[in-house]
């Protein structure tokens, strides 16, 4: 449709909202097509009224941020696009996804949690049990401890996006009932010291959590974002363990069972182990350790002229707050603090910022996150000292990036240091 | 029991008193108590019961058919038992299109293999694939998961018999049981893996040391 036609359009629309004229879903979805096409079409929006109100609210037309995946008959994850994105919160729709069965159909009328093994009375509870227990909120982020295997690499490709590389890595604020408040009403013994998490999807996928955890600060999550959690994040609840690697914290979780060992699932044998250059593998590896990433200005951002400009990135740590980032534009011979963005929020993206004058020449802009236990996140050639070239997860590594004299930005590890 | 008993719920709660009581009167909450200044009394935060009498008793019948799981110690292990044989011809009719004919070719994970049979380098070395046979620490685990999320198509659709069965042939096909060997409740936790003694405990802790 041509510029014309779709201003003659939007008149007619117009005028049919402002007389209350619209009479068929037809007309409304005839309005809502006009609404988008208003923001890129008006030339003078003073001069035009403006668009209806609707029952759910749309993206501005020109801001359509996707998550990045690749074909998705052979793919069983999408990745936030970190760069993209604003603050600490992730959209619900952009956070990222990491099945392993698909995301499963469940109807939230049939929905139970069951929790038994070493418990004093072992119970069922609906979707409206759950709810009605005295409810929690926190905010705080969820990372697959895959995130980042693309830079776990001397010779990483150049060509990558942050969230390419760090995706699988978003923050929102979880909303349910903590699980200490539903152990408590089962009866907990004290002889337990593990409980079986199982999903209610495709694989059952399960996983083995320590009691302590579970009486620390976990939670049964049925909300995020201030909405019901969404089909890809466990629709209708979840385990959340803050700070923790995201495949623990089983979606659509179904059964906690009280025990005193690991019931060694694939996912805790198999997979998500961390295999040591001593020759052994290090097995439940569930806390995230400190890291950061500069979002801004990162490949495939062209910085088009010398001159102001802010470097931006997140910084998080499984083990509470981060206390301080350090930022370099030399590659690493000189580090200067940046400034933290309000809220700092413990096991929770924390954004940072630092104002550089680009000289346009080249530089090797790092960032590096420091938490409150004094853990300094390491160089690529310290984590492979500790850990081995052919280790597996929990790639933390800091990330570097080049600015090319051209304005070019590329991933650069391996670079500098 | 945790941080989280009834003394938490209190403040919690009493949070909330405080924060709707502020919305309406421009009082300041005393920082000590968290008590508001208003006029009217406000006597006590509600307490927690001893329970919420919220949920249902599971009975053992019901936990029973949610209760799938086959830790390493074999503990509630389904009676039923497969040989290697029969484990062949499941894993030919149903496994072979995901994992390959001998469980080696793919194109899903690799299953068979026992390279490298000298040490364990899959930390110092890139791209060593981890199979059953190299890496796997639990024979356990193979009934537990296939039992649970295989054929990927049709999940949970195998007999205990059959799982057995198909968990043998891939521990033979492994080298680690006999081409006679039956697997069963008590066999097949007793199934030593290659990499057994390979697996530690999380070192990390936090704090300057990189680990």
């Amino acid at each position: 449709m041509g510029n014309i036609s779709r201003r003659a359009m939007l008149g007619a629309t117009g005028g049919l909202i402002a007389g209350g004229l619209l009479k068929t879903q037809a007309d409304a979805l005839t309005v809502e097509e006009t609404a988008a096409n208003l923001q890129t079409a008006q030339v003078d929006p003073t001069k035009m009224l403006g668009g209806p109100t609707s029952v759910v609210g749309q993206r501005a037309p020109s801001e359509q941020p996707r998550r990045g995946m690749g074909n998705p008959a052979t793919t069983a994850a999408s990745r936030t696009p970190i760069e993209q994105l604003r603050g600490i919160i992730t959209p619900a729709d952009l956070h990222f996804e990491r099945h392993h069965a698909g995301v499963p159909a469940i109807d939230p009328d049939r929905y139970e949690l069951l929790i038994h093994g070493m418990v004093d009375r072992p119970m069922t509870f609906t979707l409206d049990d759950l709810k009605r227990f005295p409810a929690e909120s926190r905010i705080c982020f969820l990372e697959c401890s895959g995130n980042g295997g693309a830079a776990y690499n001397r010779n990483a490709p150049r060509e990558r996006a942050p969230g390419q590389i760090d995706g699988l890595f978003s923050t929102s604020e979880w909303t349910g009932v903590a699980l200490t408040t539903l152990l408590r009403e089962v009866g907990l013994r004290p002889e337990a010291s593990w409980l079986l998490a199982e999903g209610g999807d495709a694989a059952v996928m399960s996983r083995s959590i320590p009691a302590e955890k579970a009486l620390d600060d976990a939670m049964i999550a049925y909300g995020q974002n201030g909405e019901a959690i969404r089909p890809e994040q466990g629709y209708p609840a979840r385990l959340l363990l803050p700070g923790w690697e995201g495949n623990a914290q089983v979606k659509w979780i179904r059964r906690l069972e009280a025990s005193d060992r690991p019931s060694m699932t694939r996912e805790e044998t198999s997979k998500y182990t961390d295999p040591l250059a001593d020759g052994t593998a290090r097995q439940f590896s569930l806390v995230m350790d400190a890291k950061s990433t500069i979002t801004f200005p990162a490949f495939p951002f062209i910085l088009p002229e010398r001159g102001w400009w802010e470097i931006r990135g997140i910084a998080w740590s499984g083990r509470g707050r981060i206390t301080r980032v350090e930022v370099s534009t030399d590659g690493g011979s000189t580090w200067v603090p940046a400034q933290l963005q309000d809220p700092v929020l413990p096991k929770c993206a924390t954004r940072f910022r630092h104002v550089w004058n680009w000289d346009g020449g080249e530089a090797l802009l790092m960032s590096r996150a420091i938490d409150e236990t004094g853990y300094v996140q390491p160089d690529l050639e310290t984590l492979i000292a500790a850990r081995g070239e052919g280790t597996s997860y929990h790639y933390n590594t800091i990330r570097p990036w080049r600015v090319e004299a051209d304005g070019r930005v590329f991933f650069a590890q391996g670079e500098g240091q | 029991m945790s941080r989280r008993g009834p003394g938490a719920g209190v403040s919690g709660l009493l949070a909330v008193t405080t924060l709707a009581l502020h919305a309406c009167a421009p009082d300041t909450p005393n920082r000590e108590t968290g008590a508001v200044v208003t006029g009217v009394p406000v006597t006590a935060a509600a307490e927690w019961p001893g329970s919420f009498a919220i949920g249902r008793g599971a009975d053992p019948a019901e936990i029973a058919v949610l209760n799938i799981d086959l830790g390493p110690d074999g503990a509630d292990a389904p009676p039923g038992s497969g040989s290697v044989a029969e484990g062949k011809a499941v894993y030919d009719a149903k496994c072979a299109i995901c994992h390959g004919a001998t469980g080696q070719e793919g194109p899903n994970d690799q299953l068979v293999g026992r390279e490298p049979r000298e040490g364990f380098p899959f930390g110092e070395t890139r791209g060593i694939r981890k199979t059953v046979g190299n890496y796997w620490p639990y024979a356990t685990t193979l009934f537990d998961y296939v039992n649970r999320a295989m054929p990927l198509i049709s999940p949970g659709s195998l007999t205990p018999d059959e799982v057995y069965a198909v968990s043998a042939y891939i521990l033979f096909l492994n080298e680690i049981i006999p081409e006679d060997a039956v697997m069963n409740a008590e066999t097949l936790p007793a199934v030593v893996m290659p990499a057994r003694d390979r697996f530690v405990r999380d070192n990390r802790v936090g704090g300057p040391e990189v680990r």
